[in-house]
């Protein structure tokens, strides 16, 4: 076993930081998913149900979420942490660490998610609304039964595509002391010089990112027919 | 069964105002098998849609079973739409749910217990030839067992009337054959009233057994189906005529220098459409002796419109023209109809 001792010094000196930083992501990636999933998947549903012609349609909704979505998705997610710093202290009670990273990311990753499912959803062709309206279903009968089942794989796709982009936001979490693998091979990777360090940050990332690609595939071959 | 009356629906376009329906009224009885025929842009898919509420009106009313829909408070209407089955152009079933699933969707609401729910949707499937279908996918079935999952569907609550939005247009001839022979089927074993809309003749011809012509918005013409085809009045209605009888034969009939030259020279060509007993060559020959004019018969077709012969006759018209009017308004006096296809119209003498 001397050879790894030979190649990965530092990682093996530091193992329980790098445990500890894994620990932190996983965290990190399992909370802001509980919220992002259902949030993001309403609020896509909303984006497009107000449209002109749908089943809840509203002029004024159809004005100011589409709006508010675009504008959300288009701050940069540093940013982003820097400027909800009083919201997340309100919500999380503290600005820093594990929930103190976890409000933006779900902030930012929200809109983000409703979007794309509200592309999934386009996809489901209108007739079949139509069809479920003449049986006498309630509208949200039919969004439950019908839209979320027909757009099913469409949602699956877009909160794996969601959840790898959650990833990398949680990378970026260190800079309000979220911790995680991003902030360690930054800081000791990077600023410490130990480039073994962030190689295996690199791989823990990736084995994460190719476990969600893993479980979306898996629900996929299993819902779709 | 339906009464359409004096309904209006006008689309609001960036365009434009766009008429779909003015001052329709139609009334489709219980138990019959009702055609509203059409053109693109007529206004017959936003008829059928009027009739469960996809569509709402801006003027008028419409009842189905007595009970006004136009009216009607949202949840009523939903209870009421239980009633109407639909089914349309591209099926619309659900894809991730199997064949025994889409069947058993409308049951939401139904009194019935499980077991007695999945005797049902056997029944159904069996009624549709496709009891040994039921766990397939929409997407493992062929297009005509696609729309008998969907007939099956649309009669799983025991609908008063079936509503049919272009169900054959996405078919082949032979599946249309088929899909039209089953919807007569259940017409006649459940008793049950059938409004359907399409843009092709072959679905009417066989199976309506009264239609409406639709034309911008309008009705141009509605009766019996032989009675509405074979003495069409409405421009409309002659050209889904025409398709019906006009075909290689006639246009090459057309074209025969004794016909050409008979045109020419101051006689004229005529379609006659004769129904079920007119539908014999005594009828040309007592004109002819008659009038003392010269009439030859170039060309014949008989066709079937709902199980009455109606027989197409292209006669060559010659001989001078005050006997010609006359013997024109003998044979429009006779009922049978006449449409000039070449040469000059006969004038009626001048009394």
């Amino acid at each position: 076993m001397d050879w790894i001792e030979q190649w990965l010094p530092n990682a093996v000196r530091y193992w329980p930081r790098i445990v500890t930083s894994l620990i932190e992501t996983l965290q990190m990636v399992g909370i802001a998913l509980a919220f992002v999933v259902p949030l993001g998947v309403l609020l896509g549903i909303l984006l497009l149900v107000v449209a002109p012609g749908h089943l809840y349609e509203n002029r004024l909704l159809d004005a100011i979420v589409p709006r508010v979505v675009n504008l959300m998705r288009s701050i940069p997610f540093v940013i982003m942490i820097a400027v909800i710093i009083p919201f997340t202290r309100l919500v999380a009670g503290t600005a820093v660490g594990v929930p103190g990273a976890v409000v933006p990311i779900i902030v930012a990753l929200v809109p983000f998610v409703a979007r794309q499912v509200e592309l999934a959803l386009a996809d489901v062709d209108r007739g079949v609304i139509d069809m479920a309206l003449s049986l006498g279903f309630s509208r949200p009968y039919v969004i439950g039964r019908v839209l979320l089942k027909e757009g099913r794989s469409g949602i699956v796709r877009a909160l794996v595509l969601s959840s790898i982009s959650l990833v990398g936001y949680t990378a970026m979490a260190g800079v309000v002391g979220g911790g995680g693998i991003g902030d360690l091979a930054i800081r000791y990777g990077y600023a410490r010089f130990m480039p073994d360090i962030t190689l295996i940050s690199l791989i823990l990332l990736l084995v994460i990112v190719f476990a969600l690609q893993g479980a979306g595939n898996l629900v996929l071959r299993r819902t779709s027919h | 069964m339906i009464d359409i009356e004096n309904v209006s629906k006008t689309y609001r376009t960036p365009q434009g105002d766009v008429a779909a329906l003015r001052d329709v009224s139609l009334h489709v009885r219980s138990g019959e098998i009702f055609g509203a025929i059409g053109r693109s842009g007529s206004g017959k898919t936003t008829l059928i849609r009027c009739i469960n509420r996809l569509e709402t009106i801006d003027q008028g009313r419409i009842r189905v079973g007595g009970e006004e829909i136009t009216s009607m408070a949202e949840a009523e209407l939903r209870r009421k739409r239980r009633k109407i089955g639909m089914i349309f152009q591209h099926f619309h079933l659900l894809r991730n749910d199997t064949v025994r699933q889409n069947v058993a969707l409308p049951l939401r609401h139904s009194t019935l217990g499980r077991r007695e729910r999945a005797d049902k949707v056997h029944e159904l499937l069996d009624v549709v030839g496709l009891g040994d279908r039921a766990s397939a996918y929409p997407s493992q079935l062929s297009g005509g067992q696609r729309q008998r999952v969907a007939i099956a569907r649309a009669l799983a609550n025991d609908p008063e009337i079936l509503l049919c939005d272009e169900a054959t247009s996405a078919l082949d001839p032979e599946t249309t054959v088929s899909i039209l022979a089953l919807l007569r089927d259940v017409n006649r074993s459940l008793g049950l009233t059938i409004l359907l809309i399409t843009h092709e003749m072959s679905v009417v011809k066989d199976i309506c057994d009264r239609v409406a012509v639709l034309h911008a918005g309008e009705v141009a013409e509605v009766g019996t189906t032989a009675d509405v085809f074979a003495r069409p009045r409405h421009e409309a209605t002659q050209q889904f005529s025409r398709s019906l009888f006009d075909d290689d034969g006639a246009t090459a009939a057309l074209e025969t220098p004794l016909v050409e030259g008979i045109a020419a020279s101051g006689g004229f060509v005529a379609r006659l459409l004769f129904v079920g007993e007119e539908a014999n060559a005594a009828t040309i020959s007592r004109l002819s002796r008659s009038y003392g004019v010269d009439l030859s018969v170039v060309y014949g077709t008989v066709r079937v419109l709902h199980g009455v012969l109606v027989g197409c006759l292209y006669v060559a018209f010659d001989g001078p023209p005050d006997r010609l009017a006359a013997a024109a308004d003998d044979l429009r006096a006779r009922g049978v109809g006449l449409d000039v296809v070449a040469g000059t119209h006969p004038r009626r003498a001048v009394a």
